[in-house]
């Protein structure tokens, strides 16, 4: 690289690196090394740290309750993940194939629901859910749903709404990944005899696999970690590992406990994203070794 | 080549999705009914009831100031890190990449935590003030990777010919660097300042007892307020929502 005489020398890199190194050192890495420290903490009856180091708040983890709820919030950030990556790749295709002239437009109409309050985006389905709401007036009216049954408060709900809020997410990574797709390759399958679908599953889909694979990441971390949504449209039977932590924290004033389980929910982070890593520097060794 | 109608049918339903929720919402805020199940006639009284209560004027003071601060910090930081992470390749930088990156890639309640055990562990009480460290935290990574996207299309070359026509370093990077790079400084810091002002998981685990912002009274109303005065002040944000957006793309645009 050219370096620029006077300007950001090699001499200038530790005072333009500190600031936001420092920050980031004191503010992000010492805090999340403090949830894990705490785990190892017993609480205190004032709703502090207690003194010593103990595996107690550890082992309370083994209670009953949690293998459910981290299995809930795994099968729901899962099915969420999938239901999104379905929903968005045919629209990614979409609209990288469409006449350049409607692309900006299109683009807007994914960003405003991005950029739009995650509150308020939850809030409009709790009124379209709502009991006395437009859409269970016109289902129970179809005799679809019962007329005392509820559309609101349990995991149906959750998984509807994390997929709503999630999709924006993973259309923008597999649009920006479509549109640098050379569609004649698409064009060249079918040409060999290839069907619509059989090219668009062997050709397109290995195409723009690394969009998939920053798809799948963007919706199942937020998914796994996902709080407001059970929390509002969810019920006690649809709670998640993020309602567990907030209530350890808030309503029991327990901190160690709400440590340890954020440190599981940390895991069950890192697992699909060392996986992903991994997965994405085979697909590049592999794709280097094809001629 | 004859093309499937599949993918314009699932972008028009997933289009449908996106906006028919929002339409419901705005189209309640005007709506004379109290849970919106029928049309019972136009109405102001709930944006009217709105703006006559002094929480969310409060609320939104409060929620500005934090954004503007947070804006301003997570500004200066972002774009000296992405200077560094643009200029400079050692072992420093691959550290300062990760630190960089990794709050992109976490849930945002362990962020929350995180910072709130922080706090408590280092005695640190609960303010207005723990509020703005959290927000810098997490804006810096943003406005971070927006103005490095920005620095990757930036020609060095001119600032050499800047300072072969005698500018100094200074005036080079004032009168040089600073102009070309403002529509994608002020991309990164319009997100920083969005992502503030809607806030609402982080500020949780970071505000102390009585402080409150615009996202916190909302979820405090949608837990236990009034519905028809959420649809207002819903419609109210997506109004100006869509305005940010819109003046976003056009600064990108420029940019290009």
């Amino acid at each position: 690289m050219a370096e620029t005489r006077g300007l950001l020398e090699r001499r200038h890199e530790p005072w333009i690196t500190l600031p936001s190194f420092l920050w980031l050192v004191v503010l992000f890495t010492i805090p999340a090394a403090i949830v894990f420290a705490i785990a190892f903490k017993p609480s205190d009856p004032f709703g502090g740290i207690g003194a010593g180091w103990t595996l107690h708040t550890l082992a309370s983890l083994g209670d009953p309750n949690y293998p459910a709820i981290l299995w809930r919030t795994v099968w729901l950030s899962v099915v969420t993940t999938v239901a999104c990556l379905v929903l968005a790749t045919p629209t990614a295709y979409y609209m990288a194939r469409v006449a350049q002239r409607w692309r900006p437009l299109l683009v807007l109409a994914i960003i405003v629901p991005f950029w739009t309050s995650f509150l308020v985006r939850i809030f409009a389905w709790k009124v379209v859910l709502h009991p006395e709401g437009p859409l269970k007036h016109a289902l129970a009216a179809l005799h679809l749903v019962p007329a005392d049954g509820s559309l609101l408060y349990h995991s149906g709900a959750v998984l509807l709404v994390l997929v709503y809020t999630e999709l924006p997410f993973a259309i923008l990574p597999l649009y920006a990944a479509a549109e640098k797709f050379d569609f004649r390759l698409l064009e060249a399958a079918r040409d060999l005899g290839a069907g619509p679908f059989r090219a668009f599953w062997i050709v397109f889909l290995p195409g723009i696999r690394r969009g998939l694979l920053t798809a799948t990441l963007v919706t199942l971390i937020p998914a796994l970690g996902s709080y407001v949504v059970p929390d509002l449209v969810g019920g006690p039977t649809s709670e998640m590992l993020g309602n567990k932590i907030a209530q350890r924290t808030f309503s029991d004033r327990n901190l160690p406990h709400a440590s340890a389980l954020s440190a599981l929910l940390a895991l069950a982070v890192l697992v699909p994203s060392v996986l992903a890593i991994t997965l994405s520097r085979r697909g590049d060794r592999s794709a280097q070794v094809k001629p | 080549m004859k093309r499937s109608v599949t993918p314009f049918v699932i972008t028009a339903a997933v289009l449908a999705f996106f906006y028919l929720p929002i339409v419901v919402l705005v189209v309640n805020s005007f709506n004379a009914s109290r849970f919106g199940g029928e049309w019972n006639g136009f109405t102001l009284q709930w944006y009217r009831k709105l703006l006559a209560s002094p929480d969310i004027w409060h609320a939104l003071g409060n929620t500005f100031t934090i954004a503007v601060l947070a804006t301003v910090g997570s500004t200066v930081l972002g774009t000296t890190a992405a200077f560094a992470l643009d200029r400079y390749r050692s072992r420093l930088q691959d550290a300062h990449y990760l630190l960089v990156y990794a709050p992109l890639v976490i849930p945002e309640i362990l962020l929350g935590i995180s910072l709130l055990l922080f706090f408590v562990a280092l005695g640190v009480e609960l303010s207005y003030v723990t509020i703005v460290l959290a927000h810098v935290t997490f804006c810096v990574s943003y406005v971070a990777m927006v103005v490095l996207g920005r620095l990757q299309d930036f020609d060095w070359s001119l600032v050499e010919a800047a300072q072969d026509l005698g500018a100094s370093p200074w005036v080079a990077a004032r009168d040089v660097v600073l102009p070309l790079l403002a529509p994608g400084i002020a991309a990164g810091a319009l997100l920083a300042f969005t992502l503030s002002v809607d806030d609402f998981v982080i500020t949780f685990f970071t505000a102390g007892p009585g402080t409150t912002t615009l996202p916190l009274r909302i979820y405090s109303m949608i837990k236990h307020g009034s519905p028809p005065l959420i649809n207002a002040l819903s419609t109210l944000l997506l109004a100006l929502t869509t305005t940010t957006v819109w003046l976003s793309q056009r600064l990108l645009k420029e940019a290009r």
